[in-house]
Formats: C-alpha cells, structure tokens, sequence
C-alpha cells in the first residue's frame, strides 16, 4: 500500500513544495489508512521529509541524474511505486513536477488529474478538485483506474507537520538516454516566479524599460521574483520568461503586487490563485481593483518610491 | 519530414465560464472556440518548418463535430491534411491514447502539441503520448531546430531554459518561443477558399475508456471587497500587509 510522492530538490536541498506534496500525502493516506513513501533524487537530506510525515524515504543518489532527466526520474518513481504496491502517486505542479507526471501516469496505467488544491472529497470512488479553465473554476474529478496520479498546485494544501521518523533506503535508478542536455542557462542569484512567495509585476502603465529600476529594487526589499504583463513582454522591455497570464506562465504566490497593470481577463486568470493581490494604478476604474485586496489609486512613480523607503523602514525594526 | 500538429480546441481567452445542467457541464452559450494558443505557436512552428525544409503537414483534434471550424483554420493557415477522431474529449489519457493511433497509422517524426490547453490545462496529453509511442519527449519547448533526424531543443525551466539535443521521432510541448507572437498568421481569403478543398478526414475512435470523468464544476467564490488605501499613507498598506494578511 503507502502513498508515494516525488519529493522535488534543487542542488540538494528540498524545495518548499516538496514539503507540500508530502503534507499533502499524508492527509490522503490518513484517509487510506496507510503511509507515505517518498523518492528524491540527489537530496541531501532524506530524512528531513519525515517531519512533514513521510515514514519512508527511498532516496536516489547519482550524479548522472544530477541534470533532470524526465524519463530517468519517471522510471524511477514509477518501479518504487510498484515496488511499495502505491496506488496513488503524488508530484508537484513545478515544471519539472509537470513533466514528469503524464510519464509516470503512463507507466502506471494511470488515470490522472493535474492542478488539484484539496484532499480528495473520497477516496471510493476516488474524486479529487483541481483548477480548470486557468483558474476561473473547479473541477471535480472522478478517477476511474485502480492507480492514481496526482499533480498537487503549488500554496494550494499548505504546510502540515506531523512528526513521524522516516526511514531511509536507496534506491537504484538509472539517467535515460534520448535526450543530452547540451547547456543550462539559468540565473542562479533570483528569485524564480515558480518559486517565489512575493511578486512584484508591472505594466505598460509604466512607460517604458528604463522605468524598471524600482521595481527591481522593491523586488530586491521583499526577496520577491519580478514578473510583467504580456505586452511589456511582447514589446521587448522585459523578457518573455516574465510575462505572467493564461498564455504566460501561473503565478500562485503568497502576494502579487500589480503596478501599471490594467487587469485583463488573460492576466487575471494566470495570478488569481495567488493568495494576497495588491494593485497600484492611477485609474481607479482598473478592472483590476474589483479583484484586488488591497489598492492604492496613484501614480507608481511616486508610490513606488514611497513604498521602497517605507519597507526598508520596516525591514530595520522588524529585523 | 511528417509533422502532427495536435490541436485542443478550446473557449476564447476572454470568455466568461458558465456551466449547465447542475454544474456538470460547459455553458458553450455564447462562446467563440479557437486553436489553443500554445498549439497555433505549435502549427506556425510548423509552417515554418514546411516552407524551410519540405515538411508535410497533418492537424489531428480529438472531438465531435463542432471542432472542425477549429480544424479548417489550421488548413487555412497553411496544414495540408486534417484528420478529426470522432470521440468526445473526456480526459487526457484517452486523449493521448486515440492520439498514439493516429500516430501510429501515420508514421510521423515529429509531433508538436502545446505545452497544456486552457479548457483543462492538464498539460497532459503530450507526455502521455510520448510515454505511450515511447518516444522522445521535450516539454516546455521554447525553440527548435531539426537537421535529418536530429533535433535540438529549447527548453524553459524554472529560472531560465536548457538547450538540449535528441533525434526523432519526438514529441514537443510547445508554448509561446517556438515561434513569436508577431509570427502568428491570419489566413488569408487564398487560404481560406483552398483550406475547403483540403482533406478532412473523420476516423473512428479506438476502443479503449474514458479513465476519469468530471462529476461536476464549480465557480470560486465571489471575492470581498478591496481594501483601499491612500497614497499620501503607503505606510498603512505595509501595516496591514503585516498585520492583517500576514504576508510579509
Ligand atoms: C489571446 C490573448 C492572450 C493574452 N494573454 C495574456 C497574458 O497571458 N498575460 C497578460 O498580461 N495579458 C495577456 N493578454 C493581453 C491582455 O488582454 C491585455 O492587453 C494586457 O494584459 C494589458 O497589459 P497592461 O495591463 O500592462 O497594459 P494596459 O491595459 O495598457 O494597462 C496599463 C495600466 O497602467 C495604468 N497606468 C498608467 N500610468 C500609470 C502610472 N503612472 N502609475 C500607475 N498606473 C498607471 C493605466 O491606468 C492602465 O490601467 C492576452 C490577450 C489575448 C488576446
Ligand atoms: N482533444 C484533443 N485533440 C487533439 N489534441 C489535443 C486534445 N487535447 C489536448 N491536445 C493536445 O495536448 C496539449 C495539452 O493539452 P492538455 O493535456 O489538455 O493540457 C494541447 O495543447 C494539444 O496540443
């Protein structure tokens, strides 16, 4: 029986979702009445995962897996699947979480629902809810394969501790061929919108590239990623890996920070599962205001600014 | 080189949501239907490919009849065959399975698909097909580039992409990159009269079952009320960020 999750890490170190995911295995297999099992490759600390209540860790460790290899990683969470008799197999919804569940869903005979964001409402007939239409409702899904594979979003389930001590075993697994990566061209020293809890977005209400040096700098203030609308990216002021929306990529942080951005339907349905929206405009009939929670109506280059210097403030007497 | 361009047809982007019949089914009312965004950068990906290099060009949906409008676009854009699977779309692993026949029975090298729809947004359909052809599979795909049977491709990853090289036959799940937004084509009224005469083929589905089903929809919540504070007063909204929302 057990759950089984793929417990994502970056350079050796587990990213928060990894976390999530196990919390979130957890939940089910209380429901199940079993265990969580969870496979990580290359981590530096398995048993870490024991305190979000993994009670087995099957751990890969081999540096020719140390690039992602999405049929390597497949294989491997697919045999330790059948290995521990799982049924139901619980990824991440980061992209490489993405990647790798159709593979393993296929693997498994599988039937599969990605975006999910609560605990199945039962487990027989297993019936699980996930965003769909880039996130303007909910599905429920019924799954009707005797396995399962679940694509958890990211800040949906939240964190759960529940201290149990995992157990760890290695695990045999193998980098696949058919695919060499040739290079990796990644900026080590940002945060990822993927990853960040904070982001901080503008639009073309603020005219122009070189307007961007503020909000870098109140991107830098809250350790928050940078991220922009869709024609700022179109035009070239700020490049495509930014541009947020249903044709750019899903924001679902703790707090998205609107400046100059009107609030298209497209824009809105990529960021609306983030938690806390605050938008900065001057017009204060932005269709961006009816879903925001907290507004200020103003121009950004003096808002901005003020914020900067209010934040810094509150850095030093809240350190 | 036989490229397969599969297309999702799905609501336009600006559509608003609506369900019927106690929630469980798509309000189509209203609705306009478009080539998904990631599948049309996908098909002109693909033009390009059969302008440059010779390519030929097949277009597959699996779905009822209300897809071919969707289909003809795709012809009247340039694809020289369509082909339509006549099933309803009910989840992506069936999805993936009707489309590993016509894969199959077509003998194509590359197979462009979108990185996910915007119906379901499962971003399924693509790995499933290349785990089920057991072929090369790039998803994320931002650029590529085919010389014989080998590829290079792009890909995006968290933070920034990866340049990686594989052969055919492969599978991609493209999005916006593998093509620009200014590269995107409006067909013409030449396009438009020959994409009539082009082949449509209608292909039964294969046996197997849906594996999952949607018992029913539902909308978020109606949001509260936004909280508004004033410019002269930025420090206000730092307070209740902290205070309040326990975001900072
Ligand atoms: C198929 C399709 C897909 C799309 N996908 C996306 C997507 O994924 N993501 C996306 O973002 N868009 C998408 N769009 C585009 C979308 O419809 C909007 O055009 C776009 O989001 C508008 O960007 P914006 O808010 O930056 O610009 P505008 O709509 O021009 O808004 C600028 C805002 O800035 C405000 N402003 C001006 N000056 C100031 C100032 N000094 N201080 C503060 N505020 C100021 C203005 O009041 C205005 O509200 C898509 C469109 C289509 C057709
Ligand atoms: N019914 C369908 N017919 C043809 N291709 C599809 C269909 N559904 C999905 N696809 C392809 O698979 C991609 C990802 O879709 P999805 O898995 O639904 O997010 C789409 O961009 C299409 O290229």
């Amino acid at each position: 029986m057990s759950v089984l999750v793929y417990a994502e890490s970056d350079s050796g170190s587990f990213k928060k979702i990894a976390f999530e995911v196990v919390s979130y295995a957890k939940g089910i297999a209380d429901a199940m009445g079993t265990s969580v099992t969870a496979v990580t490759v290359n981590a530096n600390d398995p048993s870490e995962l024991g305190t979000y209540g993994a009670s087995k860790v099957l751990a890969v460790s081999n540096d020719a897996m140390s690039d992602f290899n999405a049929n390597g990683y497949a294989n491997a969470i697919a045999t330790a699947a059948k290995n521990e008799g799982a049924s139901v197999v619980v990824l991440p919804s980061s992209a490489n979480g993405k990647y790798l569940a159709p593979l393993v869903a296929v693997k498994l005979e599988a039937a599969m629902a990605a975006n999910v964001v609560a605990l199945p409402e039962s487990t027989s007939p297993f019936v699980v809810k996930s965003t769909v239409y880039t996130n303007k409702a909910f599905a429920n899904t019924q799954l009707n394969t005797a396995n399962k594979v679940l694509g958890l979003s990211k800040n949906a389930y939240g964190l759960h501790e529940s201290s149990t001590t995992a157990q760890v075993e290695a695990l045999e697994a193998q980098a696949s061929d058919g695919i060499t990566v040739a290079s990796v061209d990644k900026a080590t020293d940002k945060v990822t919108i993927a990853d960040a809890e904070i982001v901080v977005s503008g639009g073309r209400g603020l005219k122009g590239p070189e307007n961007w040096g503020m909000i870098e700098e109140l991107a830098e203030v809250l350790g928050a990623a940078t991220a922009c609308s869709k024609p700022v990216s179109d035009m070239g002021w700020r490049p495509h890996s930014e541009h947020v929306g249903q044709t750019g990529k899903p924001v679902a942080s703790t707090l998205y920070i609107a400046i100059g951005i009107s609030g298209a339907i497209q824009h809105l349905a990529g960021i609306n599962s983030s938690k806390v929206k605050v938008v900065i405009n001057t017009d204060p009939e932005a269709p961006f205001f009816k879903a925001a929670d907290y507004g200020i109506v103003g121009d950004a280059f003096d808002v901005v600014p003020k914020l900067i210097e209010k934040l810094k403030e509150f850095k030093v007497n809240n350190a | 080189m036989k490229i397969l361009v599969c297309i999702s047809h799905v609501p336009d982007t600006t559509s608003k949501i609506n369900f019927t019949d106690n929630d469980t089914k798509f309000d189509t009312n209203g609705v306009q239907f478009v080539i998904n965004p990631n599948d049309e950068f996908g098909l002109t990906r693909a033009m390009w490919f059969k302008e440059k290099q010779g390519a030929t060009v097949h277009v597959v949906n699996v779905g009822d009849a209300t897809s071919e409008p969707t289909l003809r676009k795709a012809l009247a854009i340039g694809a020289d065959e369509a082909i339509r699977v006549d099933a309803t779309a009910t989840d992506g692993y069936f999805v993936a399975q009707q489309l590993a026949s016509v894969v199959k029975d077509g003998g194509y090298d590359l197979i462009i698909a979108g990185r996910e729809s915007i119906d379901f947004n499962g971003g399924m359909v693509p790995g499933m097909l290349a785990a089920m052809l057991d072929a090369n599979f790039v998803n994320t795909c931002i650029g590529l580039e085919v010389d014989g049977t080998s590829a290079t491709a792009i890909r995006e990853i968290d933070g920034g992409k990866e340049t990686l090289t594989t052969s055919l036959p492969l599978i991609v799940g493209g999005q916006k990159g593998l093509v620009e937004e200014s590269d995107l084509r409006i067909p013409n009224m030449r396009g438009i009269m020959m994409a009539r005469k082009k082949p449509l083929h209608v292909k039964p589905a294969n046996e197997n079952a849906a594996a999952a089903q949607t018992v029913g929809f539902e909308k978020p919540a109606p949001k509260g009320a936004v909280t508004m504070v004033d410019p002269e007063n930025v420090g206000q909204l730092i307070d209740l960020l902290h205070n309040e929302a326990k975001v900072i």
